[in-house]
């Protein structure tokens, strides 16, 4: 079942803990807010993954399945 | 056939004085409400999309809602397109036509309560529409009014449905969308005010009386709302399909050479003048020139006025507009029409158009809602229609005066026909 | 070694390891505190201390924090000489000895437990509840540095005092930065939080001149009457 990641704007106070977890994925804009440069997940990096959405302070970051 | 032939349907009977169509006159133009069996086919087999601005499909929207629990109905008359009067005119002219494809559409859903979202600074149609709903007698549903702030992200869906459950009119993350939770976590069915008129007649007539107007794929009639540099902006109903200059010609011609039309509102695109002879109203002929109709909003500007001074003002505008709630967006579009408005003032920075177009692809899809993308669309299209003006700005200036496109609340809804 | 000697010994070795994992607990605590306060401020001391890291020591030295109490709570119980029992860590005010003050600990300590579970199921809870339980932290941390000051062995030891005034004075500073910076409140609210912030430390400062370092504050606080000694002077008692 692949995942893949995707940020509630709405919740992001651009924190950056996410991008600090997951540059492989995500980098910040000039404010600071994420940009999802690749959404699916791949197997090797879901545990960080994971961690990154535990880590975000105001849970915008979502870890989602995506049906195949 | 002219561009008024088979016309007018919705603006049927509208009074030259401005006066709301009563329910007794409503009955005697359209006659009475009919019972249909199966309304949802029917519609379906018009081919009706949202007037709204989206141009989603309206049948598979009713199926959707349908086939759920204890659904809402909810009219979106909010209208918050400074540039658009089409809702204006109907919820105060001519409100019964749209309660009418409120209840309609309410029973064909299952539903048993209707909202209608209007501006709390439409005071006519307000006025108008609650003297509507109390003259209502038979298969009555409660309805009841919301008057919204009229700020330009509060018309969107569900920001309407987030206003209307008691939230603030900003947008919602979504999913879910409101027709799977919506009102008080309730599927809830949310129409521009036009389709649902639209839906009243395709009740009252067919789908097949329907699509004798239009073209195949685009069916049907529409309201649009021509301004600018026309000897008689308003509200006008044509058939999709009708050639641009038809447009302005029922508009009673411009008023000088036009240099780009509008189309779509400020979330719209530009089309130069060198191109209008080839457009018409349909979604193809339309996409092809790189814009979609919105909500039938038309804006010609004629060529004493600037277009690069006109779109920066309205960027700097519609900047302001956002709801304040994703970076991305709040910043973003700050930094955009910053650059844009040094851009028109022949003062640009180094690099200022790069940056610009870089923030322009970076801020795109990443707020909660469309606003972000409507606007870098808007500014991509006057960047590129008006790119001549950019070097003639820096060189000193193209000596034309502002016109002041529409921004902001009306006072009053211009609606002539 | 006799018997009587040999517990005596083992009776002094668990008091010891309650008065040091109190120490220590505060000093986790604080630091936990202090990180949880100063970090959503974007203070970052990146590359080195990139902001997980500090997310993440935040939590792991809070983890350590609660298996601390847990060492402080039970040697408490299973050392003799105060009649303290293991309710009295979830029940407050309950105990035969010094009932205020300890009871201000397991307050401090019910608190924690709350703000540490949620966190653990912060995903399935939400972020609206989640903070609004999260900042019992506030109240749970000046409870446990009462409860310190009041039950402390070593409350009037210079070096005791000395760590306790900068643990107050590093959380009253942060949280004072904390609620300057604050952008989504009112200005009555701000001028509240900040008398808060004066008030908190103030209090426990006359707090512990009229309490433990005022005479006769081992009977004052409540210890039982037969622990007491006859010499109730600070130097006899020796703390207790």
């Amino acid at each position: 079942m692949a995942r893949r990641i995707r940020v509630n704007p709405i919740a992001c106070d651009a924190h950056g803990l996410c991008a600090e977890l997951l540059p492989e994925l995500i980098r910040l804009d000039d404010w600071g807010y994420p940009i999802i440069e690749v959404e699916l997940v791949p197997a090797d990096l879901s545990r960080l993954a994971n961690r990154a959405v535990d880590a975000c302070p105001t849970l915008a970051l979502l870890l989602e399945d995506v049906p195949d | 056939m002219s561009a008024l032939e088979g016309l007018p349907r919705i603006l049927a009977g509208l009074d030259p004085g401005g006066a709301p169509m009563s329910a007794a006159r409503h009955e005697r133009v359209h006659g009475p409400l009919p019972e249909p069996r199966d309304l949802i086919s029917i519609v379906e087999r018009s081919g009706l999309r949202g007037r709204g601005g989206a141009g989603f499909p309206t049948a598979i929207k009713l199926r959707s809602v349908a086939g759920r629990r204890d659904p809402y109905v909810i009219v979106n008359g909010s209208e918050t397109e400074p540039a658009s009067a089409k809702d204006a005119l109907l919820l105060e002219r001519l409100p019964h036509l749209v309660l009418d494809g409120a209840i309609l559409a309410a029973e064909a859903v299952g539903a048993r309560e209707v909202i209608v979202a209007a501006r709390e600074t439409a005071v006519r149609a307000t006025l108008s529409l609650e003297g509507a709903i109390a003259e209502r007698t038979s298969r009555r549903l409660p309805m009841r009014l919301h008057l919204g702030p009229g700020g330009y992200v509060s018309g969107e869906e569900s920001a309407v449905v987030h206003a209307v459950g008691g939230g603030p009119a900003k947008p919602t993350f979504v999913p879910p969308r409101p027709f799977e939770r919506g009102l008080r976590g309730r599927p809830t069915l949310i129409q521009n005010a036009e389709t649902l008129a639209q839906l009243a007649l395709i009740a009252r007539h067919g789908a097949a009386w329907f699509r004798e107007l239009g073209t195949s794929e685009d069916p049907g009639s529409m309201l649009v709302t021509l301004s600018g540099a026309l000897e008689l902006p308003g509200v006008y109903e044509l058939a999709y399909g009708t050639a641009i200059k038809d447009l302005f010609a029922a508009a009673g011609g411009s008023r000088e050479p036009i240099q780009a039309v509008l189309i779509g509102g400020y979330f719209g695109t530009w089309i130069p003048h060198n191109l209008i002879g080839a457009v018409s109203l349909t979604r193809d002929s339309l996409r092809r020139a790189g814009c979609s109709l919105g909500a039938g909003v038309v804006v010609a500007l004629g060529e004493s006025a600037c277009g690069l001074h006109e779109s920066a003002r309205i960027t700097a505008w519609l900047a302001a507009q956002s709801a304040g709630q994703c970076g991305p967006c709040v910043y973003g579009l700050e930094a955009i029409a910053g650059a844009f408005a040094r851009i028109a003032r022949g003062t640009p920075e180094r690099g200022e158009l790069e940056r610009l177009q870089r923030w322009c692809s970076e801020v795109r899809g990443r707020g909660a809602c469309h606003h972000p993308n409507g606007v870098i669309g808007f500014v991509q299209s006057s960047l590129e229609t008006f790119a001549d003006e950019i070097p003639r700005h820096r060189a000193g200036g193209c000596g034309r005066r502002p016109v002041g496109l529409p921004l902001g609340p009306r006072a009053g809804d211009a609606a002539l026909s | 070694m006799t018997p009587a000697i040999a517990s005596a010994a083992l009776g002094q070795s668990y008091w010891y390891l309650t008065r040091g994992t109190g120490i220590v607990a505060l000093l986790l605590l604080t630091a936990v505190m202090v990180i949880g306060i100063l970090g959503p401020l974007r203070v970052s001391l990146a590359p080195i201390w990139p902001r997980f890291a500090l997310d993440a020591m935040h939590r792991d030295l809070s983890m350590i924090a609660v298996a601390m109490i847990v060492i402080h709570v039970v040697t408490s119980v299973l050392d003799g000489f105060a009649p303290i029992h293991l309710i009295d860590a979830i029940v407050p005010f309950q105990s035969a000895y010094r009932p205020l003050w300890l009871g201000l600990g397991t307050i401090a300590f019910d608190l924690m437990l709350a703000v540490i579970f949620t966190s653990l199921v912060r995903r399935r809870l939400g972020y609206g509840i989640w903070r609004l339980v999260h900042w019992l932290a506030y109240a749970s941390w000046p409870l446990a540095v009462a409860h310190g000051i009041g039950t402390g062995s070593d409350s009037e030891e210079a070096w005791a005092l000395a760590v306790t005034f900068a643990c107050v004075v590093l959380v009253a500073l942060a949280t004072f930065v904390r609620v300057i910076r604050a952008e989504r409140i009112g200005e009555n609210q701000r001028t509240a939080a900040i008398a808060l912030v004066a008030a908190v430390p103030v209090a426990l400062g006359v707090f512990t001149f009229e309490g433990p370092l005022s005479p006769n504050w081992a009977r004052r606080a409540g210890t039982p009457m037969q622990l007491l000694a006859p010499d109730t002077t600070p130097a006899a008692v020796s703390g207790r």
